[in-house]
């Protein structure tokens, strides 16, 4: 389904995030990408539909190479390939309706999105989506209104109106609470299952990612050291990922929470620094 | 133990690290400071006779005369409130694409330059002196004054609305690309919702800088209000005169009121 081939990314700072990854994932496969902050697990989902270029290598999706693609040819593409964010990413001033549908905005023409009339069959599915993730009733909210775990269920309803075959999901639990993110990875898992659909799911949560995925990949230093079942992710692997450390003393604790990755900067706009000028 | 930490000592930082550095910057101010007032000449019996002129001046204003130049008035406010919005709309307007343009985040690096350079020239000059130039090349009249407000107008907004975009929080707009959205879908549906009701806000508040100027520019010839303001100068009709600055003060304060109640409906 998703193949990498000796994908490769070089910032222009000199950093490799990645240092040539193969990695090939079936159709219906969740796969969690685990590893140390900057490890390159966000690089690698964003090489994947290219929001990063990789430097070098390829990326099949399906018998399709992504890398070559022109710019219509990615948007095509990309339709395919459902991504869901840590900090939800949805627009905030924008309904939850909107946010839905802005999932159709690679089928769709620019006209039709501009004034809001999307097919029948979308809004349609719209409707069916938001049931499904449980927020009926939330259809004409503003994004901004929403709690953390609403706003993720948006965040995956938005991806999966695409239709896609494949989900990019980038620590999708990493703003939630212990509760919460068990249950958007059960919920992500679930409608992965209905769809046979394959995911790569980005996670910073060792035990969550043992509970939910069916295979662990582990990255360091844009390299996989590790690619096998949770069972056999052995203390010794996880040295070997995260650097030394006593796995047992953690593993008897409850689940830490998470913190969101603090390499990722959450701007605010500043939106009325302006204001009696 | 309290011995040691009570010899230890902390100080902020300075802004400046070099304390010869920062002694210099102060001591130069100071000395700039006092020269500057020194060559300041105040010329205090030009001063005292000025100011029973200037009560008479004053007095001369009341009570202001709203009656005997009521046509022309209203037509100075008209057309200043032609100008005023016309020239908002047509400046927002050309600001929108050079806006975009401007915005590093969003244009080719050829592109930013060149919609920074019209929004530095077009931020250059002052209004009157837009004017002025605009009344030599098109005569006098309403046309030169909507022209300088449009241009400035471009000045003012293109660049608010560019620097607005660069601040934008970057992620939903990516999160909008990866689902395969065309590059004006990306605009209309990432873009549009972060900037907008600032950008609203701040045409309000164009429209409410444009009508002031519009007196302005109407002194050089502009047309406008300013201009019917500068015949009653001219006349010597204080009144007259009193009751156009009285019209253009209520006009300025219910844009303001207006402008403040559309920037909360709109957050």
């Amino acid at each position: 389904m998703l193949r990498l081939d000796q994908v490769v990314k070089e910032y222009k700072t000199g950093d490799r995030a990645l240092n040539g990854i193969d990695l090939q994932v079936p159709q219906g496969q969740v796969l969690a990408l685990i590893g140390p902050s900057g490890a390159g697990k966000s690089t690698l989902i964003r090489c994947v539909n290219r929001l990063v270029e990789p430097t070098s290598g390829a990326v099949y999706l399906g018998d399709q190479e992504i890398t070559s693609l022109g710019s219509s040819g990615l948007r095509r593409a990309r339709r395919r390939m459902g991504m869901i964010f840590q900090e939800y990413a949805l627009v905030e001033r924008l309904t939850v309706m909107e946010n839905v549908l802005s999932g159709r905005l690679g089928y769709v023409g620019f006209w039709r999105s501009y004034f809001r009339r999307f097919p029948r069959e979308d809004v349609a599915e719209a409707f069916r989506l938001l049931s499904r993730v449980g927020l009926d009733n939330m259809v004409d909210k503003r994004a901004d209104e929403l709690s953390g775990g609403q706003r993720q269920r948006v965040g995956i309803a938005r991806a999966l109106i695409q239709n896609p075959e494949l989900l990019l999901v980038d620590e999708p639990t990493a703003s939630l609470d212990p509760k919460t993110s068990r249950q958007i990875m059960r919920l992500i898992c679930e409608l992965c299952r209905e769809r046979t659909l394959a995911a790569v799911v980005n996670i910073h949560d060792v035990p969550l990612a043992r509970m939910f995925a069916e295979r662990i990949v582990g990255l360091r230093q844009g390299v996989i050291v590790y690619d096998g079942t949770p069972e056999g992710l052995s203390n010794q692997v996880l040295t070997e990922i995260y650097g030394v450390e006593d796995w047992d003393a953690s593993d008897t604790g409850e689940t830490a929470p998470s913190k969101p990755d603090p390499t990722r900067p959450k701007s605010k706009p500043d939106v009325e620094h302006l204001v009696g000028m | 133990m309290s011995a040691t930490s009570a010899t230890r000592t902390w100080k902020r930082p300075a802004l400046i690290s070099n304390p010869k550095w920062r002694w210099a910057i102060w001591i130069g101010a100071g000395v700039y400071l006092a020269f500057a007032f020194g060559t300041l000449e105040i010329n205090w019996a030009r001063l005292q006779e000025g100011l029973p002129r200037g009560q008479r001046f004053l007095a001369s204003f009341f009570p202001p005369d709203f009656g005997s130049r009521a046509d022309s008035i209203l037509d100075g406010i008209l057309e200043s409130l032609w100008m005023t919005v016309t020239s908002t709309v047509i400046g927002v307007m050309i600001s929108i694409p050079v806006g975009l343009g401007a915005a590093r985040n969003l244009a080719p690096r050829p592109i930013y330059l060149l919609c920074r350079g019209v929004v530095a020239i077009a931020r250059t000059f002052p209004e009157v002196i837009l004017a002025i130039f605009f009344v030599k090349l098109f005569g006098f009249g309403p046309f030169a004054g909507f022209l300088a407000l449009s241009v400035g107008t471009v000045g003012f907004y293109a660049k608010l609305l560019a620097e607005d975009i660069e601040d934008m929080d970057p992620v939903p707009p990516e999160a909008v690309l990866a689902t395969g959205a065309s590059w004006f879908q990306w605009l209309n549906y990432a873009v549009q919702p972060q900037v907008i009701p600032r950008m609203i806000g701040l045409a309000v508040y164009r429209l409410d800088i444009n009508f002031r100027e519009s007196a302005v520019v109407g002194i050089v010839g502009g047309g406008g209000i300013g201009a019917t303001l500068l015949t009653a100068f001219d006349r010597y009709e204080f009144d007259s005169a009193a009751a156009i600055l009285l019209i253009i003060i209520a006009i300025v304060m219910a844009v303001e009121y207006s402008s403040g109640f559309v920037r909360r409906w709109v957050q």
